[in-house]
């Protein structure tokens, strides 16, 4: 699905990630851990698009095709979706007016039809009950006054509504009480399937009991030092980082 | 200024003898003693109308009334109104329609009017917007002969909202000097809309003044449309007077023009006297946009709202000074004057400046500008969903204008604001059906 090879990138003149090579297939779960400021989101970021972080080498590609020839929006289209860490507020967008502005650019994007307003009412409000969020919530502004957590969810029922092929999850945990943790994690579970692969960020275990990672990683200034299974993660819970980085110095 | 006398001299010359003649003389005799603005003068500091006094209007004579029809019919505004017409400052009968008028309503052309109703009509011309107001509207009443009188009698509510419309047409290029005159009575309500229309090579320059009194609890709801083309100047002035517990709104929706400067000044005489303004300005390629709006409070309990706001794109610029005056003895006053800016480029300019001098002390005034662009990251995080940049701009541009278009009650008023301000949001009105 994607390939990350030898990945190199700056954000304003500082080298963050320094030779990152990552391969997710189809239907898999990743999950990255590493310390502060190790390079996570940076990873995140270069992925989905944002333009003040300069690819200095390596390559991308995403389904076969070349990720940095790709716009945002292409990208978006194509499948990749980031669920920020810091969910950004938009006033005066309704959350309504971003959802069907979004999921009808995809579809014109795959050559289909723009949905029908009714059709698309209804899947808004059968994704809402699902993640428990009130149909209010549709008129009101993007993120605009959510709490954290809040925020986290909307980004989740923005995933459940655009059905994206590759999931990138920047701390979708932090933030969220226990209640609101199990709903975000049923509704990352109710999209998974042979198809559809998820790469989740987190300083948690705890959300990898909730979704089950087939692969862990741990990321270092800006590189993958270690891969394991998930017994990895709660090795990482118990003792730290610094040993990993010891182990690979 | 010679050619202003040239075509003054001819425009005056045959008129009847009296009151409009010397009035209009003394008004020219105004006019060339005060001159065009330079940037000396306080208040067009930011505006220069030098490439505009270099022009050589033209009264016009006549229009294409076939083309006239058409640009209506393209541009108009579909609404339920009671209509008057202007094409280059004349009136057009076959397009206007005042049908279905109550008894105690007038509403009737100033040329009408004032062959009519000369004593009614003089006692109203000038009453606010004298010779001394201000030198384009000592220019408008020299050349006053056009326009709208509305008288509405107490207790009336206008059954229909009356749409001005001033059509522009593309032929040599003319000026016109529209003034409309209203007396509202005791606790009437009028919805007045005044939809400015030109033809994409129009070239004219219309200056237009409205001079509203406003007895006890009256109410006026005004708008104004203004879509010239970018080749097009525009001067207007709204004076209004208001007397106790009256209420005045005004939507300006400034969206083009070479030259568009607007003032818009309030009296409240009265306490319990209100008024509410608010605004969009529009600006692209090398317009240049200018609102002036002044408040006096000149008396106790009375409150005055502003909000404002300032697109501007290429090479556009925009002017925005709004000022409240709060009397000595003018008690228990409320006062807010917000305006915002968003500048689309890097080359687009903003003169933003409110101003309050209070002489009063139980007064509460709370006023505050911004400018800024458009942010960022929520740009990236629209485009990150799928959406392409342009969508995402113009999603991002209307939300910022949304406080102030949301204040459209007419549905044909605010789609076409919508979509003039963001062209790329054609789900809109669907989404508005399914909540
Ligand atoms: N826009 C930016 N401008 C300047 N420095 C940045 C920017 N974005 C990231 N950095 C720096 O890059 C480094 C990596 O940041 P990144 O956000 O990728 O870390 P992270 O692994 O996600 O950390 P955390 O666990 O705290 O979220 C940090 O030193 C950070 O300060
Ligand atoms: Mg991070």
């Amino acid at each position: 699905m994607i390939e990350i090879k030898d990945l190199h990138a700056k954000v304003e003149g500082k080298p963050i990630l320094k030779g990152l090579s990552l391969s997710i297939k189809p239907g898999e779960v990743h999950a990255i851990m590493g310390p502060n400021g190790s390079g996570k989101s940076t990873l995140s970021a270069v992925l989905a698009g944002r333009s003040d972080y300069e690819v200095t080498s390596g390559t991308v590609t995403f389904f076969g095709e070349d990720l940095f020839a790709m716009s945002v929006e292409e990208r978006a289209c194509a499948g990749l979706m980031l669920a920020f860490q810091y969910p950004v507020e938009i006033p005066g967008v309704k959350n309504v007016y971003l959802l069907k502005a979004a999921l009808n650019a995809q579809r014109k994007a795959r050559g289909e039809p723009e949905i029908e307003a009714p059709a698309f009412m209804k899947l808004v409000r059968e994704k809402l009950q699902f993640m428990k969020i009130d149909n209010s919530f549709l008129h009101r502004a993007v993120n605009e006054g959510f709490s954290g957590g809040e925020k986290k969810r909307n980004e989740i029922l923005q995933m459940l509504i655009l059905e994206p092929k590759l999931v990138l999850l920047d701390e979708i945990d932090s933030g969220l009480d226990i209640d609101a943790l199990k709903v975000v994690a049923e509704g990352v579970n109710s999209l998974r399937d042979a198809g559809r692969s998820f790469l989740m960020i987190t300083h948690y275990q705890r959300l990898l009991d909730y979704i089950e990672p087939d692969f862990v990683h741990v990321l270092n200034d800006g590189q993958i030092i270690k891969t394991g299974d998930k017994s990895l993660a709660l090795e990482l819970e118990d003792r730290g980082y610094d040993w990993v980085v010891e182990e690979t110095a | 200024m010679k050619h202003y006398a040239q075509a003054f001299d001819a425009f005056n010359k045959n008129a009847e003898d009296g009151w409009l003649k010397s009035q209009r003389i003394a008004a020219f005799a105004r006019f060339e003693h005060l001159g065009f603005p330079t940037p000396s003068v306080e208040y067009w500091k930011y505006t220069d109308t030098k490439a505009l006094a270099k022009r050589e209007f033209k009264l016009a004579t006549g229009y294409d009334q076939q083309a006239a029809a058409e640009l209506l019919k393209a541009k108009g505004l579909k609404l339920d109104a009671h209509r008057l017409v202007f094409v280059d400052g004349l009136l057009s009968s076959e397009l206007s329609n005042l049908e279905g008028l109550q008894d105690a309503v007038v509403i009737e052309p100033l040329s009408q009017a004032l062959a009519t109703e000369l004593e009614l009509t003089s006692g109203m011309m000038g009453r606010l917007a004298g010779i001394d107001v201000d030198v384009f509207t000592a220019l408008n009443f020299a050349f006053v002969s056009e326009g709208v009188v509305v008288r509405v009698g107490a207790n009336q509510k206008v059954n229909k909202p009356l749409l001005v419309t001033y059509l522009s047409t593309a032929t040599e290029e003319v000026m016109s000097h529209p003034r409309i005159l209203i007396a509202a009575g005791a606790s009437s309500e009028l919805q007045l809309i005044e939809h400015f229309i030109g033809a994409d090579e129009a070239k004219n320059f219309t200056n237009r003044v409205v001079e509203g009194v406003m007895e006890r609890n009256a109410k006026i709801h005004h708008t104004l449309l203004q879509q010239p083309s970018d080749k097009e100047w525009w001067v207007g002035r709204i004076q209004i007077e208001q007397k106790r517990d009256s209420r005045y709104t005004s939507h300006q929706m400034n969206l083009g023009g070479k030259l568009v400067r607007d003032d818009l000044v309030c009296d409240l005489n009265g306490e319990g006297a209100e008024c509410d303004f608010s605004g969009l300005l529009f600006g692209r390629n090398r317009q240049h946009l200018d609102i002036h709006t002044l408040v006096n409070h000149n008396a106790p309990l009375t409150n005055s709202y502003e909000t404002y706001k300032t697109i501007l794109n290429d090479r556009s610029q925009g002017v925005f000074n709004s000022k409240v005056i709060v009397k000595k003895d003018s008690q228990k006053i409320h006062a807010v004057q917000n305006n915002a800016n968003l500048l689309l480029s890097d080359q687009a300019q903003i003169n933003a400046k409110p101003e309050l001098e209070i002489y009063a002390d139980d007064v509460k005034c709370a006023h505050g500008a911004t400018t800024g662009q458009l942010d960022m990251d929520a740009l990236f995080y629209l485009m990150a969903r799928g959406i392409g940049e342009e969508e995402a701009r113009g999603l991002l541009t209307l939300a910022f204008a949304n406080e102030v278009i949301d204040k459209l009650e007419l549905p044909e008023i605010y789609n076409l604001v919508e979509t003039t301000v963001a062209g790329q949001l054609p789900h809109k009105i669907e989404l508005e059906l399914t909540q």
